[in-house]
């Protein structure tokens, strides 16, 4: 297994797909000639062309309702929005065409398409830069949305995206991409909606995802100082949520905390808070404690971004509150 | 064009009339619900236009499609069945009115928010381009539909891509109440391809030859690998925007003015002074028409409605 960061992961999966499949094509923003604005697809332009690797006007409803169009075909596109944000452009073919054809048309519409969106605050981009909106995206059925919080699963994940038949919306978060790990080589698929443990314990359920696991396992080091072991599930999945894993260890440690990176209104937490009530109360020996991103649009300044932050601190703090 | 494409065309026009007649009656009697947008008026365009298409020629338009499905071939009865919401149907009661396909037909929809088929129907297009297949897109939008940004989008990454696309504005003069002029920059919405460096033709909608014809052309210079480039077609619709539009944004003159150009007894007259068809071909035809939805109605109501167990079916491909 080889050491790689999460860029390569992602980068080494659609490398490895698009040389299985000549199906497979990627479109979006400056992800030819100039190799991806995040350099997520270099080297892939010279590799697999100008057909393959499309680079597209700054249309965003046109990039995602062109690749709904020619995944109708029997294309596997690869779109890539620069930046979640600018998915708020796209809505209406995420929402309205991506996520409802197949159901609308009485099953004869089949799409399977990938939209790589990358999110996530903390690179002082200011509010319209840095967001979070994942459950916005994970609210409409139809839609699979998918974060990784490891590089291994970001390349599983994106397998077994690409291989879907549906509709699956991959969001990465900018401040991983240069997060190492792990990564196996070669066929690598971690199935679409499966909850995983990634780090086990007795005293406490951490729920998290994406850059919340990277946070939380930092907060676990801390607070294993203290003797206190956190068990930390990865949702992974947000649609179909796996919540499973969550209700087996929330069992188990009878006390749960929920990170994420946005915004905790009508979040990811609230919806697995919610679930752990429903299905696991007469475990529940204290409330739910949920972590997320303060309710402000991100300001620029430095200071001012990481208060508005999750951070490790906070999840240790949240700990010793539900302990 | 042999005497039997031209009963064709005319018993196809016939027909969607009578099943959108028909519609209108069974909406008000409460047997259809929710929007229903009829294309009374306009059945020449579609008509005259998927007429002119090869089988591997894809079509693809908006919320106003019991026509267009018609001209696509695809059954009254399963649109009759759609339109009342049973498993017959051809979106198996999903969809309703706005959103009827059949992509055995190569119809990819009935898309109910103005304009979003124009991004979709660029990439239909690349799809076949990226195949290297000689299918051509006809993408049908409103004149409304050209005030939205996908609009623009769509016909500017097809004119960079040389995607293989008819655009084709059936402008009936109003999006909902709104008169084009009151909404639209420029009127004459053919000019709109102007800005996308697109060849363009204002046709007739009333006339279903003129469509026909001027189809033809276009559909063959998109394929002979010309690009994109759009058809403006001129028409009008008789009847409310929806079913529940007191029409108070035009005189009942107006309505009448154009009625005197209803696409249907323009053929007609056409048909019979050219010697194409005898006054009783087209009776008979009228008659078979009558009892096509007549059988329809019959076929949707004997339906069985979808069952409730059945809700979740095709949420996902896969399971989830």
């Amino acid at each position: 297994m080889a050491r790689i960061t999460m860029r390569e992961a992602i980068s080494q999966a659609m490398w490895e797909e698009m040389e299985r499949d000549p199906n497979i094509f990627i479109l979006g923003e400056e992800v030819g000639v100039w190799g991806g604005s995040y350099a997520v697809t270099k080297g892939f332009y010279d590799h697999f062309g100008a057909e393959r690797v499309r680079d597209t006007p700054i249309s965003e409803a046109a990039i995602i309702g062109a690749a709904i169009g020619s995944a109708l075909t029997g294309l596997r596109p690869i779109a890539e929005l620069m930046t979640i944000n600018f998915a708020f452009s796209a809505m209406e073919h995420i929402v309205n065409e991506a996520a409802k054809l197949h159901y609308m048309f009485g099953g004869q519409f089949v799409l399977p398409l990938v939209i790589r969106a990358v999110g996530g605050g903390g690179r002082q981009l200011g509010a319209t830069h840095s967001q979070t909106p994942d459950a916005v995206f994970a609210h409409f059925p139809g839609l699979k949305v998918v974060s990784p919080g490891t590089p291994a699963d970001a390349k599983g994940l994106l397998k077994a995206a690409i291989r879907s038949n549906d509709p699956v919306l991959f969001i990465e978060n900018a401040t991983l991409y240069q997060l190492r790990g792990e990564v196996p080589e070669g066929d690598y698929v971690i199935p679409l909606g499966q909850s995983t443990v990634q780090r086990t314990g007795k005293d406490v359920t951490i729920v998290t995802y994406s850059k919340g696991l990277e946070i939380s396992m930092k907060a676990a080091e801390e607070l294993a100082k203290d003797g206190i072991e956190a068990e930390i599930v990865d949702l992974r999945s947000l649609r179909p949520l796996d919540i499973g894993p969550v209700i087996e260890s929330f069992k188990k440690t009878n006390r749960a905390v929920i990170v994420e990176e946005g915004w905790k209104s009508y979040g990811i937490g609230a919806e697995v808070a919610s679930r752990i009530y429903e299905q696991a109360f007469d475990y529940v020996d204290a409330p739910v404690v949920r972590v997320a991103q303060k309710e402000v649009p991100l300001p620029y300044n430095r200071a001012l971004e990481q208060s508005a932050l999750p951070q490790p601190a906070d999840v240790v703090a949240a700990v010793r509150e539900v302990l | 064009m042999d005497k039997q494409k031209y009963l064709e065309l005319y018993s196809q026009m016939v027909l969607i009339r009578r099943l959108e007649e028909r519609g209108a009656e069974l909406y008000q009697a409460g047997k259809i619900g929710g929007f229903m947008h009829l294309y009374i008026g306009q059945e020449a365009v579609s008509t005259g236009l998927i007429a002119a298409r090869q089988p591997q020629d894809r079509v693809i338009t908006a919320y106003r499609d019991h026509g267009v499905a018609i001209s696509c071939g695809i059954p009254a009865n399963q649109v009759m069945a759609e339109l009342m919401g049973k498993t017959t149907g051809i979106s198996k009661g999903r969809g309703g009115s706005m959103h009827m396909a059949d992509v055995s037909r190569n119809f990819w929809g009935g898309h109910a928010i103005v304009g979003a088929q124009l991004p979709v129907a660029a990439g239909l297009a690349l799809g076949d381009k990226y195949a290297s297949r000689d299918g051509v897109t006809i993408c049908m939008f409103g004149e409304g539909a050209t005030n939205i940004g996908y609009f623009h989008e769509a016909l500017n990454l097809s004119k960079v891509w040389t995607l293989p696309v008819l655009w084709v504005c059936e402008n009936n003069i109003y999006g909902m109440g709104t008169a084009v002029g009151r909404a639209s920059a420029v009127s004459e919405i053919q000019q709109k391809a102007e800005g996308y460096g697109m060849e363009h033709e204002r046709v007739d909608g009333m006339d279903v030859i003129a469509v026909y014809e001027a189809a033809q052309k276009a559909i063959a210079k998109v394929r002979a690998g010309s690009g994109p480039r759009m058809l403006e077609i001129l028409t009008y619709r008789f009847r409310g925007h929806s079913m529940g539009d007191p029409e108070r944004y035009r005189k009942q003159e107006e309505v009448k003015k154009w009625e005197e150009h209803d696409p249907i007894s323009v053929f007609h007259a056409y048909l019979v002074e050219n010697k194409k068809a005898t006054i009783k071909e087209l009776e008979d035809i009228e008659a078979r028409a009558m009892d096509e939805v007549q059988k329809a109605v019959e076929f949707a109501e004997a339906s069985p409605e979808p069952s409730l167990d059945t809700l979740f079916d095709n949420v996902y491909v896969e399971e989830v």
